[in-house]
């Protein structure tokens, strides 16, 4: 029994070696430097909560999905209207998170039917959708001009400390559940499902529910993250929420990372972050485009991602045989 | 309020230009299984160079259809025989995030370039009325080339050995290469007739709305809706997803704003996947 389990999961443990020291560092970051460096630290957090949750989908699933941003927007909008409505802020940080993840059930349970380039649509029309509702429906949203939030008191190095620290709690609770599930029941009948659907419920993997809960643990700490960086920024709009650069950019940073990898999620979107500050804030106005040039390097270079299957060997082996070619 | 019949010009005149930016989109997700999520920058495109054409070199805009079309056609057949056909047979998520890549690139570089003030070519050509119904010639005239310019496609699909072929590939791939068809320059023509198509809506779009890259976004918007109204691939499922996107974005948004318009198509397009993910016309060929 354990020999077949084996020929589906992939290798998985030596992620921690460079996941804990990694951890450790960024933890380090906001004691040791500047604002600047705690914000950037936070949102090498953030995303990297973000890419491990589309991973979950997007990766052990293999759905391709684009809603990342819909569940972002969601938890920075119930987030912020709780904490405007009088809740404290943790508290609406944690029904930000419940609120996105009963949505994420109720359009799991609508959207998971459809499969391949339909759910991928489905996926991106819910980001639009979203925002379009959230710009029409102004009394509760604020419409266009967007919602303030209260001013996070004790000025910006404290509040910059506060945010990371959540962020980074964030992340380490999103890598957590990465290596829960890649030992779990459920982790085991979703690789199932990504490489052979039917072939899964065949077998007695329950496919509908699992894919259920693939989709709400993708959309869990989506809804969390939008809620904080709503009180970090005390400004949202429906463009900023629902934005599809960012449904876009998950997905990339965990495909970098290695998509079905454990923790590569993390690593791509620390090398992204990286990337997006050396270069992009050099060319503001070309931030799209380079996002476009990572990508087209990412499918055609490097198409198993940093941590994917078979990068180092064929690394070495294009080595070898240059050698032998000069030799 | 049903009958009003300004609102049904309006819908008729609006679908068509919608059947006609979803036709080419259609194709290539029909034919080559992927989504191009470049289709409505390849629109905006077009519709600078007409606009820019007509301000600077005083160029008829009409004219622009047959200087554009061919230019978006040897962008399309190149992007694709260069570069998306290497990754063509990879899973959704690989050409999907390819062509929304490569999106972001043309975006940005139209919005460097070009700017994203919305632009509009004033024509003047004057309009038809009939009873208490208006009609803007140069919205006629769209209308009409929209319409003619999808039934050309049918008529080429059915009768030219490129559009043959073309449809051949998308019934059974591996038995229309064991048929000595050449795949990889039916994947190119295929991308290259959608890009000539997006092409030809850009001007048609410069002539009657004005063009911004701001909208870019949105036009990709509805010929997804429209794909999934009418079903994938077919040109009688585009003209008549257009046609009835057109129509219920009329009414809906003389009712209730163009907002809510907007949202109902995405709505309506959420609802259809879920039931009749086929398309209101089935699976038909490419015919």
């Amino acid at each position: 029994m354990k020999s077949s389990i084996s020929s589906v999961r992939r290798p998985r443990r030596q992620g921690l070696v460079w996941f804990v020291p990694l951890a450790i560092a960024l933890a380090l970051v906001p004691l040791f430097f500047n604002n600047y460096y705690a914000q950037q630290a936070t949102f090498v957090c953030m995303y990297a909560a973000l890419a491990l949750s589309w991973n979950v989908i997007g990766g052990f699933t293999g759905y391709p999905s684009f809603s990342t941003a819909a569940f972002v927007g969601l938890g920075a909008y119930a987030g912020a209207i709780l904490q405007n409505a009088g809740m404290p802020m943790m508290l609406a940080w944690v029904a930000a998170t419940a609120v996105t993840a009963l949505f994420a059930a109720v359009l799991g349970y609508a959207i998971l039917r459809m499969k391949g380039h339909y759910f991928a649509i489905g996926s991106i029309a819910i980001v639009e959708s979203m925002r379009l509702l959230a710009s029409s429906w102004s009394s509760l949203t604020g419409g266009g001009e967007g919602l303030n939030l209260p001013i996070f008191p004790g000025g910006p190095d404290h509040a910059g400390r506060v945010f990371f620290y959540a962020m980074f709690v964030v992340m380490i609770v999103a890598a957590m559940m990465s290596l829960w599930l890649d030992r779990s029941r459920l982790g085991f009948g979703l690789r199932c499902v990504q490489q052979n659907e039917d072939a899964a419920d065949m077998v007695g993997v329950n496919v509908n529910a699992s894919k259920i809960a693939a989709f709400v643990l993708s959309a869990l700490f989506c809804g969390t993250t939008g809620a904080i960086s709503a009180s970090w920024v005390s400004y949202i709009s429906p463009p900023d929420a629902f934005s599809i650069l960012m449904t876009l950019k998950v997905p990339v940073m965990a495909l970098l990372g290695g998509a079905g990898t454990v923790l590569g999620p993390v690593l791509g979107a620390l090398v992204f972050v990286l990337v997006e500050q050396t270069l992009m804030s050099r060319f503001l106005d070309y931030s799209q485009a380079m996002l476009g040039v990572i990508i087209v390097f990412l499918i055609f270079f490097l198409p198993g991602g940093l941590l994917g299957a078979g990068l180092f060997e064929r690394l070495s082996g294009r080595l070898a045989r240059l050698r032998r070619a000069s030799a | 309020m049903f009958l009003d019949p300004q609102i049904l010009a309006n819908g008729l005149m609006l679908g068509a230009l919608y059947a006609c930016i979803a036709v080419g989109f259609s194709l290539v997700w029909g034919v080559l299984n992927v989504i191009n999520m470049m289709h409505g920058s390849l629109i905006i495109l077009s519709g600078y160079l007409t606009f820019f054409a007509w301000l600077h070199l005083k160029v008829n805009p009409f004219l622009m259809l047959l200087v554009v079309s061919p230019l978006l056609f040897a962008f399309g057949y190149a992007l694709q025989y260069g570069l998306i056909n290497r990754v063509v047979s990879r899973p959704v998520l690989t050409t999907l995030t390819l062509t929304f890549g490569l999106d972001m690139i043309l975006y940005n570089l139209m919005n460097v370039v070009f700017e994203a003030t919305p632009r509009r070519i004033t024509l003047d050509l004057g309009s038809l009325s009939m009873g208490d119904v208006v009609l803007p010639n140069d919205r006629l005239f769209a209308m009409f080339l929209a319409l003619g310019l999808t039934l050309l496609l049918f008529w080429v699909m059915r009768t030219s050995r490129a559009g043959r072929a073309i449809v051949a590939v998308r019934m059974d791939r591996d038995a229309a290469a064991l048929m000595g068809i050449p795949i990889r320059q039916v994947y190119a023509m295929t991308f290259a007739i959608g890009a000539l198509m997006a092409g030809a809506c850009g001007v048609l779009l410069a002539i009657t709305f004005p063009v911004t890259t701001n909208i870019s976004g949105l036009l990709l918007g509805k010929a997804f809706v429209v794909c999934v109204i009418g079903g994938l691939g077919s040109v009688p499922g585009a003209l008549v997803g257009g046609l009835a996107l057109g129509l219920i974005e009329s009414y809906t948004g003389t009712w209730w704003g163009p907002q809510t318009a907007v949202l109902l198509g995405f709505v309506l397009m959420i609802v259809l996947l879920m039931t009749r993910p086929t398309g209101l016309l089935g699976k038909a060929g490419y015919e």
